[in-house]
């Protein structure tokens, strides 16, 4: 999609959903990203998958990134996917670390499952709606969102038998 | 926000899932905790004092293709529900990416998914080629072409062996690891090593090839045709494997789509989605070449399809090696690719080159990109987030198996324990680029 058509795009998804719901538009790499608020990301999705003139049918990827240092530090990505213009299209949301909320997609897009629980489980975002937020490649008493930039690299500790009631969590 | 804890985690509050006590969260599922209860399997009926039995498939379970663990719900033999669990091999490969160079992230992100590393490699330098505005030199582009469609054959070669082994088939292991070594000649050749290659480099390729790849790789083609045939005529004339497969682990189209799965599953559904054709890169254009579909998007379709696959992938190679391109093998840019080894005893210019690109590597200005490209199991997508230095902010690999997983459970409902064996065979999730 080139830059005008990503304009056009994101009028008609503010007159179909809210003034609000685009924050921004980048378009770079010949590649096109919405930026949208966080609270407004079903509604937007919503719209792009079944109410716009240019359907985005298929979400071809979801994942997380943390933008420190500046702010709202972690970011969302949805890769929209159409088939028939065989065109992509970036939904990015960003929210706060104190504030990390963004409404589940995955009853609009049932692939989002897997891929909400791995942007939880690295930067601890958490989908409100989601039927199965759980942490998906740590384990499950792991505390902490180990992606995040802030968050040191090494430095854990191994888990022996002298060692793990020791650890946290692990008896519970 | 003072209880959050000292390393970063959410203040997540009530909604925190962590709250629950660690062994409440993986209890047996029950009657009560079954979807589609409604629709019972032909001849069954799920009363509501039918015993269920959980048993755990895996995480060491030579069916299971590495350490994936599967919470299986079975009504006699019938399986009922099934829940994949993964993680066993969470290296935190994306996390060790952002302490590398970009240079030295290839091999990091090459170890991700290990059957296909070279499309790793090709993922990852297109993203960052992108960030940088490089242009790849057209016969680099062709040496990728036929290392990218080399793997794929190799790929397939693997699945097809270990995929007949978990159906019985133990000749086709044999016979499948056989034509995968040749392969593994020919990345040894061109580049020193069997596995984990790290031919690919950003702007181009690490070296051409060696004088006598041409002809070597001329002959594996001449081979392989006959190769496949054998094949054929091992499983298809074969009534168990054709018992096993068809009819069986039938998800509609529409379906997959909704799932997010790609690559031969998604073919085999009768969808002709495949990259290579839709958003072509790397010359993929110059060739000829068909994208194998299927029909009704059993078992069966996905075998066949992924056995034309490795026939059109051989035609790819046969063409480009025919029409590979005179010309730099990497790009010119001095401050992204080393300079020639011969210059740094002449050139005190390329001696700083070489020295700031081993010792900091390049930047790359700040941006994002996404750049999906086709791997064997489908669309696998590299998210590369820089933010101005030489080493990337955020490495992620929208990996295909991981994706495919969650299509796993709606293939296996309903059918036989047996059966739901050959799924995971057909499915083909590679648990390396699953946990990554």
């Amino acid at each position: 999609m080139d830059a005008t058509g990503l304009e056009m795009m994101a009028q008609r998804v503010r007159e179909a959903v809210a003034d609000d719901a685009v924050v921004g538009t980048h378009h770079a790499y010949d590649s096109a990203s919405l930026e949208v608020a966080p609270a407004r990301v079903h509604d937007v999705l919503t719209h792009l998958r079944d109410g716009d003139e240019q359907p985005y049918g298929i979400l071809a990827s979801l994942h997380g990134c943390d933008y420190l240092p500046s702010e709202p530090r972690l970011g969302v990505h949805y890769e929209l996917l159409s088939m028939q213009s065989r065109e992509r299209l970036n939904v990015k949301t960003r929210v706060t670390v104190e504030e990390p909320h963004v409404p589940t997609v995955t009853d609009l897009f049932p692939t989002a499952n897997f891929h909400e629980r791995e942007v939880y489980d690295f930067f601890g975002v958490v989908f409100d709606g989601h039927p199965d937020m759980r942490r998906i490649l740590m384990p499950e008493d792991y505390e902490g969102h180990p992606q995040r930039r802030d968050f040191p690299m090494g430095g854990e500790p191994v888990l022996f038998t002298f060692n793990e009631h020791k650890l946290p969590r692990w008896y519970d | 926000m003072t209880d959050r804890p000292a390393n970063g985690g959410a203040a997540a509050g009530d909604h925190d899932p962590l709250a629950v006590p660690y062994r409440e969260r993986e209890e047996s599922i029950t009657v009560g905790t079954l979807e589609r209860t409604d629709q019972p399997v032909s001849g069954t009926q799920l009363e509501p004092e039918t015993e269920l039995l959980t048993i755990n498939l895996g995480p060491h379970h030579p069916a299971t293709h590495g350490v994936l663990r599967l919470l299986c719900t079975l009504e006699g033999e019938v399986v009922r529900d099934i829940h994949p669990i993964i993680g066993y091999v969470h290296t935190g490969i994306e996390k060790s990416c952002e302490d590398q160079e970009y240079w030295k992230a290839i091999m990091f992100v090459e170890r991700m998914d290990y059957l296909s590393y070279y499309f790793n490699a090709m993922a990852y330098c297109m993203s960052v080629e992108r960030l940088l505005g490089e242009e790849v030199p057209p016969r680099a582009q062709y040496l990728r072409v036929i290392h990218l469609e080399l793997n794929r054959v190799a790929s397939h070669l693997f699945w097809l062996a270990t995929a007949a082994l978990d159906i019985g088939a133990i000749t086709m292991l044999w016979w499948g690891l056989r034509e995968r070594d040749l392969i593994l000649d020919l990345f040894e050749m061109s580049s020193g090593q069997r596995l984990h290659t790290r031919f690919f480099q950003v702007g181009g390729v690490f070296e051409d090839i060696p004088p006598g790849w041409e002809a070597k790789c001329r002959s594996f083609l001449a081979e392989m045709p006959s190769r496949i045939d054998q094949y054929e005529a091992l499983l298809d004339q074969n009534e168990i494997w054709l018992q096993r497969m068809k009819g069986t682990g039938i998800v509609p189209r529409e379906r997959m789509l909704a799932l997010g799965v790609t690559g031969p599953l998604l073919r085999a559904t009768g969808e002709p989605w495949d990259l290579r054709k839709a958003t072509p890169y790397s010359s993929y254009e110059h060739f000829d070449f068909k994208i194998p579909v299927g029909t009704v998007g059993d078992n069966y379709d996905r075998y066949r399809v992924r056995l034309a696959e490795m026939r059109e992938s051989l035609k790819i190679v046969e063409q480009a090696l025919d029409g590979l391109p005179e010309g730099p093998y990497i790009t010119g840019n001095r401050k992204v690719a080393l300079p020639p080894r011969h210059e740094l005893a002449t050139s005190m210019e390329a001696l700083i080159h070489h020295f700031k690109l081993v010792t900091e590597g390049f930047r790359v200005p700040p941006g994002e990109v996404y750049t999906p490209i086709e791997s064997p199991r489908g669309e696998l997508g590299c998210f590369v987030l820089a933010d101005g230095s030489s080493k990337p902010s955020r490495v992620h690999m929208r990996d295909p198996s991981f994706v495919n997983l969650q299509s796993l459970a709606e293939m296996g409902r309903g059918s036989l324990l047996a059966d739901f064996i050959a799924c995971i065979a057909m499915l083909d999730p590679i648990l390396g680029g699953i946990d990554r």
